[in-house]
């Protein structure tokens, strides 16, 4: 497969979040605010990459029975990496995110695409996946957080865009959108904007609704 | 008692896994077709996060801590980096031991859960119970109480929304909502519907 198709396939076409559902577990947690969700983004997608990249290094020689094992430590490795790199440069962010950094481990983007691509490929091709895949994850974070943060709060990255009606500005937040259900509410509308535009992605119906035949209880 | 029973009630309503803090939400969406299924899981929840969160406070208190190998002679050691990986392996053995246990001694539960059991490894719940405790500093009787509630809290939630996606399933819903969209949806207004329990304090 070429490069190009590795790394943009995974951002519209099979978006890990929208059609795989892989990765949802920790992710939305933290896109209340888009400083935060930046810094998520660029861990899982570096994460994801090397991961990808280290597990297809070693793929033919680890053993079938223990290979989650191996991917597992593999990618725990990892994370503490990023977790003390996130504790010594950005001890503010790290705070804020707190459990979250630890649970990419059990991040179902990182372990699913190790399991069915890097164990399979090459380790550069495996790495260009993993950072796309990684990308698919943060178009979509992105966008929750800057609608959340934008609405919820009026500011983007802590900077006032829309001045609050109680500063004297004119804005009304909406201070549901930062609370958790929003978040699910908004990924639900994410999903249909990209089926309504992506026709192919739309689930087949259990059951088919047939016409109302009968005139009398209609 | 009354702190117990206090922490209980809060995770499992206030500070639901799944409906406040995203986790374990994977499995959560994929499993939840049907209620006998979405029962079955959240039972192996309930039971692997009641032994795992208390297992990993004993490991965290008396090994990785800042100088909890004091009584090894090593007080100035600190293995708290160490905390990720550790846990990830006592969760991925304890589920494995689990396993055979259940396989050996009570069969009908084994059957019952069936290929739910390994799946729960990978379960963000699990481990994000055991990264809370680590960092609301709970003991160890606070350790199994949390983990109790949380997995109980963990399983009403799935069930629930497995009802709700039994009966959703005979509705007429828009085109690209259908599925995955209109789950998130139900899932949104059932968290909704959980923030109501906020502020409840015994």
């Amino acid at each position: 497969m070429k490069t190009k198709e590795l790394l943009f396939n995974p951002i519209f076409n099979d978006n890990p979040i929208a059609l795989q559902i892989l990765g949802i577990c920790s992710a939305l947690a933290v896109t209340s605010s888009l400083r935060v969700t930046l810094v998520m983004c660029v861990a899982l997608t570096l994460v994801t990459g090397f991961s990808n990249f280290f597990v297809a290094l070693v793929r033919n020689h680890i053993p079938n029975s223990i290979r989650i094992i191996v991917q597992m430590t593999i990618i725990a490795s990892l994370v503490i990496l990023v977790d003390e790199v996130l504790k010594a440069v950005a001890y503010d962010i790290s705070k804020e995110l707190s459990v979250f950094v630890g649970l990419i481990i059990t991040n179902c983007i990182v372990m699913g695409r190790a399991e069915a691509f890097a164990m399979k490929n090459p380790p550069l091709p495996s790495f260009i996946d993993g950072i796309g895949n990684g990308l698919g994850y943060s178009v979509i974070l992105i966008g929750l957080a800057v609608i959340r943060e934008l609405f919820g709060a009026g500011k983007l990255m802590g900077y006032e865009i829309l001045p609050l009606a109680t500063e004297g500005g004119w804005f009304v937040s909406n201070g549901l959108l930062l609370l958790p259900p929003s978040a699910f509410f908004l990924i639900g509308l994410f999903i249909w904007a990209i089926r309504a535009w992506k026709k192919d992605q739309v689930e087949e119906p259990d059951f088919k609704m047939s016409a109302n035949t009968v005139a009398k209880e209609a | 008692m009354e702190h117990y029973l206090s922490l209980f009630i809060r995770a499992i309503f206030t500070e639901n896994m799944a409906l406040m803090f995203f986790l374990g939400m994977c499995t959560f969406l994929a499993i939840s077709k049907k209620v006998e299924a979405a029962l079955g899981l959240g039972i192996a929840v309930i039971v692997v996060l009641t032994i795992t969160v208390p297992v990993n406070n004993l490991l965290y208190t008396y090994l990785l801590a800042d100088g909890a190998l004091a009584w090894a002679g090593l007080p100035e050691v600190d293995l708290s980096f160490l905390g990720l990986i550790s846990y990830i392996g006592v969760i991925a053995a304890l589920v494995q031991i689990l396993e055979m246990v259940l396989d050996k001694y009570v069969p009908a539960l084994y059957n019952a859960l069936g290929v739910f059991l390994p799946l729960i490894t990978v379960n963000c719940a699990i481990l994000g119970a055991s990264l809370f405790m680590v960092q609301r500093d709970y003991n160890l009787g606070e350790s199994v109480v949390f983990g109790a509630g949380s997995g109980v809290g963990w399983a009403l939630a799935i069930t629930a929304l497995a009802g709700i996606r039994e009966k959703m399933k005979y509705s007429d819903v828009p085109d690209g909502l259908r599925g995955l969209g209109i789950t998130f949806i139900t899932v949104g207004l059932m968290s909704l519907g959980f923030m109501s329990f906020g502020g409840i304090d015994l």
